[in-house]
Order: structure tokens, then sequence, then C-alpha cells
């Protein structure tokens, strides 16, 4: 035990600086990750001890018992030693009971269901090939790709998907769930700082899974209220009568936008133009909003092989139509 | 009933092949491990070849070698031919080469059968590997998890090709298992107790025992997902009152099992190889058994640890928890008899036992981390990650292959009558070691650092550029190993095989006490086993041979049947027929092996005698 | 590799166990029905956990008539006990007598066989079918492995009568006749099992 104390705080040192805020398991930025962590540096503290230990003894019967030059005797056949066998039993005994008991407290701890918690906010999360949509049921918004979250309150999550496995992780703010067929699962966390976290797929689900990036965006609560707000807002179709024939013609059969509801299975497009990417992996800092929609508009297909919308030329767009509707979209906004 | 009698009832030509034809019809055990030799090394460079492949797609990101279909289709491959066409087949090389002659027998219970399992898993293969001339590749992991394996997402016949080739495949692995159960329990020479087994004769056994009761459960999952998808049933599809989750639960069930299938014949290659490089016996022998046999029996209890995130609540989690962690009591009883073997020997270096020494540190590394990922709630963030990935290709590369080289190895000149190149050797071991730590630890981080499994590429900016650069060059170290290895088989195969009955002079169990490589019939009298280590205990009494439990006389062989082979031509065309929809091929695939199974009950085989004399010459396998 | 017995003069009691191939044969098919019983174990566990999904189909209160699987139970378990009285009398080297008993557990196979065939068509016309839900598909196959199974066993004991008249009673022929019986007592044990969790809990839901 004396050793173990500060091997454990080695390790903790080592480990707690190590990945990025926004995508590290090993950097937690809530308290559901930072459990997780302490079960990692048990475990990991008493395995490196059973790694020394093994090594040590490895290292010296090399060295102190190898076969000299011209060695030819034979050693003392030593058929076994009872107390060393109890040793090497009870010992990995014990050292398992220090493991499995924070392990059996975590797990019901962190299955506990928030559900009908009055101050949890409920995010139901359905999974597709390849985008995230997150409906909030007690507010009555759906949104897509861009979790927004308040902090310091618990989030109840209910997983399912529209079409196969995935499975939702959001590294530095705890472990994931999987989204299963024809199935809800219920999963917390809880977000304490302000920020924005990647998220990612963590269950093959087709060519596109590496890609199907989600963010988690967590703000103080008069924020989100501000968002709940505007997302809920009455958006305007596109001022040119072109555009919006063919933004209500060729895009709003599979997406929808403020209140028109016409097509549901594609991303919800309200407040497109505030989100931080565009596909999950089109970076708005890296390029205008506008840029990396014609460009995806254009051509799903080569941001993201094998996801379900068509090209830009197979619903027989106009550049002009194209452009109109990704600055219309650049230019939908939340302000929050 | 040997003698006179005998001979005028059984007068009869003996058919005897040579050539291509020889190997065709061969049901000789010792050669039957040389086809699974040959076989699993091939697909064994096929996997590597595709694992170099995956790890040039990943050196950099947003990297566009291969697209992402091809990528899936790689990852795939990749682990469904490692395991299941390339450790397993060599595994059982060894299996066939070494047990037979470990506990005295003349061959295994079932020859026939021995035959049939390695034409079956061969062909299987081909079907499986097949897919990639086709442009129909199975795509949907190893796990095959459905949705993504059902008709409605993977349309093509990728996934068909991997429930079909799996299948035929693993009716060879079954009936391995069986033959190698019955061969020793029933066929050990006199004075040849339970506890008087070699370690690595134990390990065969339950290992059998572990495929007897795992493979089933594949068995009828694939079936499941073959009649999903060809005939619209609906086992897995929810719609219809189907479950996903079904599918994870039978595929691991036999899943789990089946990694220490893969693993406990490696902790009997490395009991052997430590105790005879360290001319110590094995300390503990006793306690070894008796937690290899816990190691099994846990390992049927443990399936859903693949499953913490599948969401079957906290009481399932917690049991397969700690259910999980107890596996490391036995496994690390075994650790620490390998080291005290060592302690106070007389330790010689050669490449077979630094792979077994090599073994050692690295799979303990692969344990630990196990251990890590018992505890569920911490296993919610390595789930799926590269984590995972760093994790099992330790113990199934670091351990597995590790043991497998080093059986290989130590047992080249018993086989071959050739002992491999020792430099080459230590310059596989040193690279494919180096390599190996390279590509793999670094992982452990990657995963924690937020890279999931299974991904064709990772953006920029992440912080896992450098990671992912050291494990490619560590797999491209790994890949030289494996030249240098083919060189020094090459090398050897050139040499005189004039290897000594116990070329490396400390043999200690009764396959050294016989020439390398033995004559067909193996012992010319069945010996008389008198202690653990049978064969160390005649020397150590300063005999020269094992003293015969038997007189001389003719030897019974069984015949030759090119059967085997027909059946599993049979099995493969009808493979074809279910998975493009072409009825009479299926059908007539069938019939095929069908009416083969007819021939070989109908007509009985009463085998050949090699002669007193003939056995003074010494026929060779 | 071993010895022979030869059918001139006695043979022995259990032929059967005479020779070491023989003794491998009945050991290698017990562990063969330990892989069988993984196989229906796993197919038990899918229609267990499958068998409320009935869908849009009929359900099995429905669809089950329990006087004739009853029936279809007696016949093979009637068959079963044939099998019993072939080995005994194999044991007692009465080779007619065996053939007897093996003509008729194949007879009452093939009527087993002809009443599920003649039920699995009633459902069919029922909407009860492969393709209907997850409770028909996991039926079809659980009880259709028997039933392949049961066919199987049919053709080769037939087969092993044929070999019996072409070359008698020896210590070659022999563990094919008790290896064959065992197998048929197995899938006898499976029936029940199957009449129990598929057709009883059923009826009772």
């Amino acid at each position: 035990m004396k050793r173990l104390l500060p091997l454990m705080a080695g390790m903790a040192l080592v480990l707690s600086a190590c990945g990025r805020e926004d995508l590290s398991a090993l950097n937690p930025q809530g308290p559901v990750a930072r459990q997780q962590l302490e079960l990692m540096k048990i475990s990991i503290g008493i395995m490196s001890l059973v790694v020394l230990v093994v090594f040590t003894i490895c290292i010296y019967v090399l060295i102190r018992y190898r076969r000299r030059k011209g060695d030819n005797s034979i050693p003392k056949q030593v058929e076994g030693n009872h107390k060393l066998e109890i040793i090497w039993t009870v010992i990995p005994i014990i050292l398992l009971i220090i493991l499995g008991v924070p392990t059996i407290s975590t797990v019901f701890g962190l299955s506990k269901d928030y559900s009908n918690d009055p101050n949890a906010l409920k995010v139901k999360v359905t999974a597709h090939q390849y985008w995230w949509e997150f409906e909030y049921p007690d507010l009555g918004i759906t949104t897509a790709q861009e979790l927004v979250v308040p902090t310091g309150k618990k989030i109840q999550f209910e997983l399912t998907t529209a079409d196969v496995k995935h499975s939702f992780w959001i590294p530095s703010i705890g472990g994931k769930m999987d989204n299963n067929d024809g199935l809800t699962n219920k999963m917390y966390l809880e977000f304490d700082k302000e920020g924005v976290y990647r998220g990612k797929c963590a269950e093959l689900c087709g060519p596109s899974h590496s890609l199907m990036d989600f963010k988690a965006k967590a703000v103080d609560q008069a924020s989100f209220d501000r968002w709940v707000a505007a997302i809920k807002a009455p958006v305007e179709m596109p001022k040119d009568e072109a555009v919006k024939a063919a933004f209500q013609n060729k895009c709003l059969t599979c997406h929808a936008i403020g209140e028109t509801s016409t097509g549901s299975s594609a991303p919800n497009l309200t407040g497109i133009g505030s989100r931080l990417t565009v596909g999950g992996i089109l970076f708005n800092d890296e390029a205008p909003v506008v840029d990396n929609l014609i460009k995806w508009i254009t051509d799903p297909q080569k941001v993201k092989p094998g996801n379900m919308m068509p090209k830009a030329q197979d619903l027989e767009l106009t550049d002009a139509e194209l452009k109109g509707i990704a600055e219309y979209l650049a230019n939908n906004k939340l302000e929050y | 009933m040997k003698g006179d009698a005998a001979l005028a009832a059984h007068a009869h030509t003996v058919k005897r092949y040579r050539g291509l034809m020889d190997w065709l019809t061969t049901v000789d055990h010792k050669k039957i491990g040389i086809l699974y030799l040959i076989a699993g090394g091939l697909f064994f460079l096929i996997g590597g070849l595709e694992a170099i492949l995956i790890r040039i797609q990943l050196i950099k990101p947003m990297n566009n070698f291969v697209s992402a279909d091809t990528f899936n289709e790689l990852i795939t491959m990749h682990g469904t031919t490692m395991i299941f066409l390339a450790a397993m087949p060599l595994l059982f090389a060894l299996m066939n080469a070494v047990i037979p002659l470990q506990i005295g027998a003349r061959d295994v219970a079932f020859p026939f059968l021995n035959a049939l399992g390695f034409w079956t898993f061969f062909f299987g293969g081909l079907l499986l590997n097949i897919s990639w001339f086709t442009g129909h590749v199975p795509d949907a992991g190893w796990t095959s998890y459905v949705p993504l394996a059902s008709p409605t997402y993977s349309e093509g016949a990728g996934v068909d090709y991997y429930v079909l080739g799996l299948q035929i495949a693993g009716i060879g692995t079954l009936l391995g298992g069986i033959n190698f159960m019955a061969t020793i329990i029933n066929m050990r020479a006199p004075g040849m107790s339970f506890m008087r087994m070699p370690m690595f004769t134990w390990t065969i056994f339950i290992t059998s025992a572990l495929i007897v009761f795992a493979f089933p459960v594949l068995t009828v999952g694939l079936v499941a997902l073959m009649f999903d998808r060809l005939f619209f049933a609906n086992f897995f599809e929810t719609a219809a009152g189907g479950s996903g989750v079904l599918w994870e639960h039978i595929f691991w069930v036999f899943g789990h099992p089946e990694v220490y299938i893969l693993i406990l014949p490696a902790f009997g290659i490395i009991s052997e190889v430590v105790s005879t490089f360290s001319r110590k016996r094995l300390f503990g022998y006793s306690s070894m058994v008796f937690a290899t046999v816990l190691i099994a029996f846990l390992g049927f209890m443990v399936w859903a640890h693949h499953m913490f995130t599948t969401g079957l609540g906290p009481v399932a989690n917690a049991l397969f928890s700690i259910a999980t962690m107890l596996i490391a009591v036995p496994t690390g009883i075994k650790i620490f008899n390998w080291l005290f073997t060592l302690w106070g020997g007389s330790i010689r270096f050669t490449a077979a036992s630094l792979f077994g020494i090599g073994f050692i540190p690295t799979f303990v590394m692969g344990g630990v981390t196990g251990v890590m990922l018992a505890s569920a709630p911490a296993d919610y963030q390595y789930h799926d990650t590269y984590f995972v990935v760093a994790h099992f290709h330790y113990v199934i590369v670091g351990g597995l292959m590790f043991g497998i080289f080093a059986g290989m190895f130590y047992w080249w000149p018993k086989m071959f009558g050739r002992l491999l190149n020792e430099t080459l050797g230590k310059i596989t071991f040193f690279t494919f070691f180096i390599g190996f730590h390279l590509t793999f630890f670094v992982q452990h981080f990657l995963g924690l650092l937020g890279m999931p499994r299974r991904v064709w590429t990772y953006l920029d900016g992440q912080g896992l550029n450098g990671m992912n650069l050291i494990s490619t060059i560590g797999a491209i170290l790994m890949g030289i190993a494996t030249i240098v290895m083919l060189i020094n088989i090459a090398v050897t195969s050139l040499k005189r095989p004039n290897a000594a009955n116990d070329p490396w002079e400390d043999g200690r169990t009764l396959e050294w006490s016989i020439p390398s490589p033995p004559p067909e019939y193996n012992f010319k009298q069945i010996p008389l086993v008198r202690g653990y280590d049978a064969w160390w205990k005649e020397k150590m009494e300063g005999k020269k041979a094992m003293t015969p439990a038997e007189p001389p006389g003719p030897i019974h062989m069984p015949s030759p049947s090119i059967l085997p082979f027909v059946m599993s031509v049979g099995l493969f065309i009808s493979g074809f027929g279910f998975i493009y929809d072409k009825l009479f091929l299926a059908i007539g695939g069938l019939a095929v092996t069908l009416i083969c199974m007819l021939l070989r009950s109908v007509f009985d085989d009463h085998g050949f005698h090699i002669e007193e004399h003939e056995q003074e010459k010494g026929v060779t396998a | 590799m071993s010895t022979h017995q030869h059918a001139e003069g006695q043979l022995p009691h259990e032929p059967e166990k005479a020779t070491l191939e023989g003794r491998n044969k009945i050991l290698g098919f017990w562990l063969f029905l330990g892989a069988e019983t993984a196989l229906f174990g796993t197919l038990f566990s899918a229609f267990l956990a499958l068998r409320h999904n009935i869908g849009d189909g009929p359900s099995p209160q429905h669809l089950f008539e329990l006087p004739m699987v009853f029936a279809a139970t007696m016949i093979l378990l009637t068959s079963s006990l044939m099998s019993v009285f072939a080995v005994q009398a194999m044991h007692r080297h009465k080779v007619k007598e065996m053939v007897g008993w093996l003509i008729a557990t194949i007879v009452l196979g093939l009527a087993f066989l002809g009443l599920e065939i003649y039920e699995f068509n009633t459902y069919v016309s029922e909407g009860h079918k492969m393709t209907t839900s997850a409770f028909s598909s996991s039926f079809y196959t659980l009880v259709g492995f028997h039933g392949a199974h049961v066919a199987f066993g049919v053709l080769w004991i037939g087969l092993l009568i044929l070999q019996i008249f072409k070359k008698g009673l020896t210590v070659v022929t022999a563990p094919k006749i008790y290896v064959s019986a065992i197998y048929w007592h197995f899938i006898d044990v499976v029936w029940v099992f199957i009449f129990t969790v598929v057709y009883l809990m059923g009826k009772v839901g």
C-alpha cells in the first residue's frame, strides 16, 4: 500500500495532462468521465504493480540463470512450492477485490435514470447513417449534428437508431452507449464547463463510420434558454422565388427547417449557419460556411462516402439555385 | 491379433500414392500437420498484407490510399482470416504434428476425419478469400453485427461469403476438436495417466473441449444470419420481432471461448519451451492443469464483457465484470509458474526460447489491459476504441503468435528433420518483437485520446497523427520479420534432413525419443511411460531409448482416401450455390458430400500393414 | 495400428467395444453429441428469446394442436424403444431380431416425419411461414433442424440395415449400429425438450 499510493499519484500526473480537453478520456471535463478515469487509475495502478513484479522477476531470472558457456549441469528439478503458489493466488484475489468494489458501485451509480427528475434535461438521440439527430421532447425541439446543452445539469439521453447500430460517444465527458435498432438505451452525462466537445460514433456502421463526428456544445443556463427560444423562432423561406422553389421541392422533401416538418429523414437545418461544422467534418472556422455548404451539396458522397443525400446534379439543382440555397442556409443563424 | 492368421485374412493390395496424390489423399497426422502449416502460413501472409494496407491507409490523417468501402473490407477480412484461417490452422499444424507423438500413439483416433477437417478448413478459407476476386467482399467487421450485416444494409453478396466460408471452415475445426479429445482420452501409451501428460497435451485437450462446445454456437448464429439473408427469415429483423442484440449474444458466447481456444495451446507451447530450454521440469504442474481447466470453464461465463455498452443493465454488467476479472487469477498462476520454472534453471537462448520468453512480459501486458477492460464503467470509455485493438493484438499476436513462432522453431526439426537457421531466427525475433511493440503499444493511447476503432481515417489536428505513424512503422517491421522467416524456411529446406532424434538435447517428452522426422508409424513399438516428462526420466537413468510396451510386429495403418478432398469440394460448390442463389449448385454440392459419406460408410477401410522388414528399412512419412 | 477379431468363432458380448476403433467411434460420437447439445441449446435459446414476437402471424396457442403433437411424441419415443431392443438383440447376437427392431425404428421415424410434414403444411396455409415473424423463423429453424436430424437418422439406419445384410454383424459393423442408436436416443431427448418448450409452453403462453 505504501508503494501503491505514490505509484497511483505518479500515474494520475502522467495521465491527467494527456490529450485534448475536447476529445480525450484522459482529460475529463465532466463528472461521469472523471469517475471513469478514477477507475482507470485504480486499475492501471494495480496492474502496473503486477507488471513491475513480473518484469522484475523475468529480467532477474534471465540474467542470473542464463546458461554459462560449457555448463552442462542439470539443475535441481523442482516440482513446486506450496507457499509461493498460495501467495500468487491470494494476492491477485485481493487486488481484484480492490478493483471490483469500486467497479460495482460505479456501474450502479452510472446507471441511474434521471428521466423523472425535473432538474434533468431529456435528449433523445437517434443515430443515422451518418449523422446524429437530437430531439428535446420536453422542449419541442428537433435538431441535428450539434448537441447544445446547459452546464451543471444532468442530461438524460435516450439512445436509438434509425438504421444500423451506432454508438454515442463524447470521450471527454463520459463513456459511450450503443444505439440499438428497435430498443432505447438510457445514459446520463453532465457537463461542468462551457465549451465545445467532440463526439464520435463508436460502432462500425458503414463506410463513413469514421466521419460521423458530432459536437456537444455546453453553455450556461441563460445562453441555453436563449438557444431554445432562437431555435423555435419561425424561419423565413428564401426571398428569391426560384431559390425558394428549389429549396422547398428538392430539399424539404427530406430535410426540415423551422416549423416545416415535411421531411424528417435528413438533418434538421434550423440554425445551420451558426453550427461549427457542415456535415459534421467540414469546419466552419477553416472555410466560410457558405463554401462548406456548397462543397457538401455539390457532392455529399465525396465528403462522406455512402451517405444517403443525392448529389446536386442528381437533384437537377442549377448553379444559381445551389448558391442561393447555400447562402440562405449560411445566413440562417441562431443568436444565443 | 498379429501374426500369420491376421496377414492371411488381410491380404490385399496396398494403395500407396506418390507426389500430389499422396498429399491430397493422406490421412497421416504428420502430413496433415504440414498441410495445415502451409495453408495457415499462406492465409497468414494474406492477413498480414491486409494489415499492412490498413496501416498504410492510417499512416496520416484524411488519407485516401484505399476507399472507405475497401477499408471496411480490409479490416473485416484481416480479422476473419487471421483468426480462423491463420492462427487456428497454425495451431492445428502443431497439434497434428506433435500430440500423437507426445502421447505415444501412432496416429489420431480418426485419421480420415482429420484429413476431412483440413480440407473443409482449406476450402472454407478459399471460398472466403475468393470474395476478393468477385468484388463482393464482407465488410461488416469480423463480428458481422446486425443490422449492418442484414440483407437491408448489406445487399451485396459480401456477407454471404463470410457466412458460408466460415460455416464450411468451422466444420473442420469442430471435427478436429472431437478428434483430439478422443485421441487424448483413448490412445495414450501405457503408463501415461492424465497427470503424466505433457502440458501441451493438456492444453490441447482442454482447447478441444472448448472447440466442441463453442463452435456449434457459431454454427447456429451463422445459420440464423444465412436464413435471414437468403430465405427472408426474421431472427435479426426488428420490424418482424427479431433482435440484433441476440446476434451479439450468440456471437460472443462463441467468440469469447474462441479466444481461449486461441491462447490455451500457446500456453502449452510456452510450458514446453520454457521447461526444455531451462533444463527444469515445469514448476507447479498440477496447478497449471487446474488453472487451465478453470480458465476454460470461466471462459464460458464472461461473454457479455464484449457487450458492456449494449445496454444490458447494471446487474449484468457488474456480474460479467467480476467474472472477467476472476480469470486473471488462474492466468497469473500460470505466469508465475513459468517464471519459477526459469528460476534456478540453466537457460539457453535460441529462437524458440526467445519467443517463449518474450511471450511472458508481452502477454502479461495484454492480460493487464484485459483486467482494465473488465471494469465495465471504465470499459464504457475503452470499448470500440484503439485501446481494445491494442489489448487484443497484445494477447493474440504478442501471446498466440509468439507462441506459434516458438512452437515452429522448437518442433521444426521434428517435423522436417532440419533445424531452422538460428541467426535468421533471432533476427526474426528481434525485428518482430520491436515492430510489434511499436505498432500496438501506442494504440492504447490512441484509444484513450479519442480514436474509435474500425475507422477508415481520422481528422487532422486531433493529436493522433504521430502515434499512427509510429504504429504503421511497427507494422512494416513485422512484415520484414515475416519475410526473414520465409527466407529462413526456404534456406532450411535446402539443407539435408539430418536432425537428431533429440536435436535440442534437452527434450523431455516422447516426441524426442523417435527419429526426426518420425517414420510413418511413429513408434516401432509403443513405449512404456514411467512418469511425467517420460523421455527425460529415461534419459536421467542413463537409457538411450524408451522401454517398449509391446513386442515388435506388423503395424496396421489406415488407408489414404480422396474422399475428404472431394467432400470439401462438394461443400465449396454448395457454398457458391447458396451465395449466388443457384439452387442446383447448392443442392448438387451437398449431394456430392453426402454421397461421399455414404461411400465411406459402405466401403470399410481395412487399412494396410507395414511389415517388420519394412520397419527395419525405415519407412518415412 | 490395432488388433482385429474375426467373425469366425464367437463374437464378444459387446462387439461394438471389442476393438480400439469401436471404442474410439463410440467416444467420438458422445463428444459429437456434446457439440450437438451446444447446437440445440443455442437454437433453444434463440427460440426462447423470440417466441413472443409473433408479428402479424398466428399465435402458438392458435396454431398448435396438441393431440397430433402428442401422437408424434409417442411415435418417436416408441421408435427409441425399438432402438433399445435392437441393441439388446445385438448384444445377444440375434442378427435377424436386431434388424427387425431397426426396421421398426425407422418406420416409426418415417411416421414421425410424415406427421411433421403434414403439420408444417397446415401451418403454412394458416399464415405461419419462415418469413412471417421472428417466432416463426426460430420455430421452423429449431423444429426443422430436429426434423432434418430425424430424416438423416432414418437414412443412416436404413443404410446400416443394408450393410448388415451384406456384411453381417461383426466387430466392424457393431459400433455403427451402437452409435446410430445413441444418435437416435439423442434426437428423441431433443424432441422431449421441443415438445415441452415449444408446444406445451406455446399453448400456455
